[in-house]
């Protein structure tokens, strides 16, 4: 896999290092939820999105408020990345009256709509056709807003990818079609359940289709910037693969219900090197350049931590649900 | 006999009718791996011919199973958590519920659509249902909700042999360890159920994760002197009519324990059966402990608000009793 070196013009210093500190934030709130669950410090399970960052960040990086995401069972990235409140999103994680989503919805469902996040979601390719559905609005409001749907290569295998490809084609929608290959669905290699490069399943609905190391943040960037274009400038939907890599289980613990391994450890420590870590990868990228010294990195890693711990501390601070709240939200009487 | 646990009890009903009949094949996403435990071990006894790992695809996966046993097997569709059973319910509801009636009883469809259901875990709402209230009003299938690891093996071996699509819906928690029969030919008669406490103050009918509290409940009610009929339903279609009425006959008051929300629940449903058929014997309404109207939350203290607890049965029962 190539180092970060293919530099463009329409991609400033500035705004590698706003994706940057993004991204480490992902990293740093995702590697505190990994060690709390530890100690059950809240309820629920967690995926977790750390070696995936360079996907969300970047991309989300070129989006407004009034631009559209949904996502999936492995959300939080996603949601920060597209400028949800990460404290609101720590104290939903713990259940929280203050959280996100009032501690109703938990990992599986952080969303903010104010912010274009449709949200997380617990069903694979759930989201498919509410990002189809975002888009046909935006299409019919002509604002030039676009809307991403953010899939594993498991959703890739859910027919209704079809059905949205079709329609948004047909319909000329302003959709990303942005597919996460982290090599597995849940604990199966994708290459035994899935059939043919999930790329080409764009063409024959004549679907412009970008394929990316999902790794590296540059590239990634690029590939968006032509699909968020393409659906700014009315000009229909696009596809994206970024080829990427699952750190982490695909459920925080996995190994005490598993009967069995399912990956190579080997294979999990080779993508956490400074080769392919999408965070470290940058990192070299600065300090190679001279954009950033080792002190630099060091502060903007402790001003992140801050941060984090600053959310994790509201979230444990903040006062549980009232009971009253479980019984409204459903359907106005 | 031996203790065993849910998914290990369910794990010997398959192995055991996999390898008494070979026209069993299961499929499901993670089946050979098994993310929950009931098919542990299936892949390397029975190859990957007959247990499958499928991609992530319930609408074809629901729509196959019909078209496999049409063509001559009996397969195990496995579907992990029930909410996912709405994600292949096109060729559930209009395929398998449907398509011997349409054609005239010419063919069979020994289908079994397994799932684990149910909440108390703060997996949020798209994890937690109770799918069943559904599947009942199709008509077309056979539903059934053990109970423990006991009715769990003789459940599942029966819907394995039954030639009508059976949903085996089992709850996630999966309860306490208890004696399971060795015997591979133990089966549970699919439409009956199991009266496990007698009693002649009140009959409870408690169906899938619920019979646990009930009987919790049981034992507190009989401290405070009232006696209960207690009966695990287990088969919500077929319904054993006959012993709810029986039971109902000699207490006279009933309460209904269902994980599902209320409306159009098994629990309204039972109430409507027994006011129908058996008013004459009732002293008192007929009661539904059932889930609140919403979807299940994520926090652990709103979502113990929503679903039935102990005191909710024990509370139930005497604000029943003090009517008369
Ligand atoms: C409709 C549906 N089927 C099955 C599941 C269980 N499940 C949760 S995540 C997952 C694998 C998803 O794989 P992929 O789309 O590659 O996403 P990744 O976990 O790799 O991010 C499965 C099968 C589900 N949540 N929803
Ligand atoms: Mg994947």
């Amino acid at each position: 896999m190539m180092s970060i070196k293919n530099y463009v013009n329409n991609l400033s210093d500035e705004d590698l290092k706003r994706i940057y500190k993004k991204m480490l934030m992902i990293r740093k709130c995702e590697e505190h939820l990994g060690e709390a669950t530890k100690n059950g410090a809240f309820p629920g399970a967690v995926h977790l999105y750390i070696g995936q960052e360079a996907i969300a960040v970047p991309l989300c990086d070129q989006l407004n408020d009034s631009d559209w995401i949904s996502s999936t069972h492995r959300g939080h990235g996603h949601f920060i990345a597209k400028g949800g409140d990460v404290k609101k999103m720590m104290a939903e994680i713990y259940g929280k009256s203050t959280g996100i989503c009032g501690g109703k919805g938990g990992s599986m469902h952080v969303a903010d709509f104010k912010k274009g996040i449709i949200g997380a979601n617990g069903v694979v390719a759930g989201g498919m056709g509410l990002a189809v559905g975002a888009a046909l609005a935006s299409k019919m409001d002509g604002n030039g807003a676009v809307s991403i749907i953010f899939f594993g290569d498991g959703a890739a295998n859910q027919g209704v990818l079809m059905e949205a490809m079709n329609i948004c084609s047909l319909w000329n929608l302003p959709m990303i079609f942005m597919c996460e290959n982290n090599q597995y669905s849940e604990f199966t290699h994708t290459s035994e359940v899935t059939s043919g490069k999930i790329i080409d399943r764009a063409e024959p609905f004549g679907i412009p289709k970008y394929e990316v190391d999902g790794n590296n943040a540059v590239d990634v960037w690029q590939a968006a910037y032509q699909a968020v274009q393409r659906g700014r400038n009315d000009e229909g939907p696009s596809f994206i693969e970024a080829h990427t890599y699952r750190q982490r289980g695909h459920v925080e613990f996995e190994y005490t219900f598993l009967s069995r391994t399912y990956r190579d450890q080997n294979e999990v420590e080779l993508w956490k090197t400074n080769e392919k870590d999408p965070i470290l990868r940058l990192e070299s990228y600065f300090i190679e350049h001279n954009k950033y010294s080792g002190d630099d990195i060091e502060k903007i890693q402790k001003e992140v931590q801050d941060e984090v711990d600053d959310a994790v501390k509201f979230a444990i601070e903040s006062p549980e649900p009232d009971i009253s709240s479980a019984m409204v939200h459903m359907i106005e009487r | 006999m031996s203790k065993q646990r849910m998914m290990p009890a369910i794990n010997l009903a398959l192995q055991e009718e996999m390898k008494r009949d070979n026209k069993v094949i299961l499929y499901g996403e993670d089946a050979g791996i098994s993310l929950l435990g009931q098919t542990t071990g299936l892949q390397e006894n029975f190859g990957k011919d007959r247990v499958r790992d499928t991609p992530i695809c319930e609408n074809i996966m629901t729509g196959m199973a019909v078209g496999a046993a049409a063509a001559g097997y009996r397969p195990i569709c496995h579907l992990l958590y029930g909410n996912f059973i709405y994600t292949g319910f096109d060729s559930i509801a209009n395929q398998a519920a449907k398509l011997k009636y349409m054609t005239a009883g010419q063919v069979k469809l020994p289908v079994v659509y397994m799932a684990v259901i149910g909440g108390g875990r703060s997996a949020a709402a798209q994890h937690s249902d109770i799918p069943y209230p559904a599947l009942m009003n199709l008509g077309g299938v056979k539903v059934v909700v053990p109970s423990n690891s006991r009715t769990a093996k003789g459940l599942l071996k029966s819907a394995i042999r039954d030639d009508n699509p059976v949903f085996y819906l089992t709850a996630a928690g999966g309860g306490r360890p208890e004696e399971v029969p060795d015997d591979d030919n133990y089966l549970i008669p699919i439409g009956k159920s199991e009266v496990i406490n007698q009693g002649n103050d009140v009959t409870i009918i408690s169906i899938g994760s619920m019979t646990l509290k009930a009987l919790q409940a049981t034992k507190k009610l009989n401290d405070k002197g009232i006696g209960v009929d207690l009966i695990d339903l287990l088969s919500l279609v077929p319904i054993d009519e006959d012993t709810i009425i029986n039971s109902l006959k000699k207490t006279g008051r009933v309460v209904i324990v269902d994980e599902a929300r209320d409306i159009c629940s098994a629990a309204s449903h039972i109430s409507a059966i027994l006011s129908d058929k058996a008013f004459k014997y009732l002293k008192s309404p007929i009661k539904r402990v059932t889930v609140k109207d919403v979807a299940i939350p994520y926090s652990p203290i709103l979502e113990s608000h929503v679903i039935p607890d102990v005191a909710d049965i024990v509370n139930c029962i005497e604000e029943l009793l003090e009517l008369n």
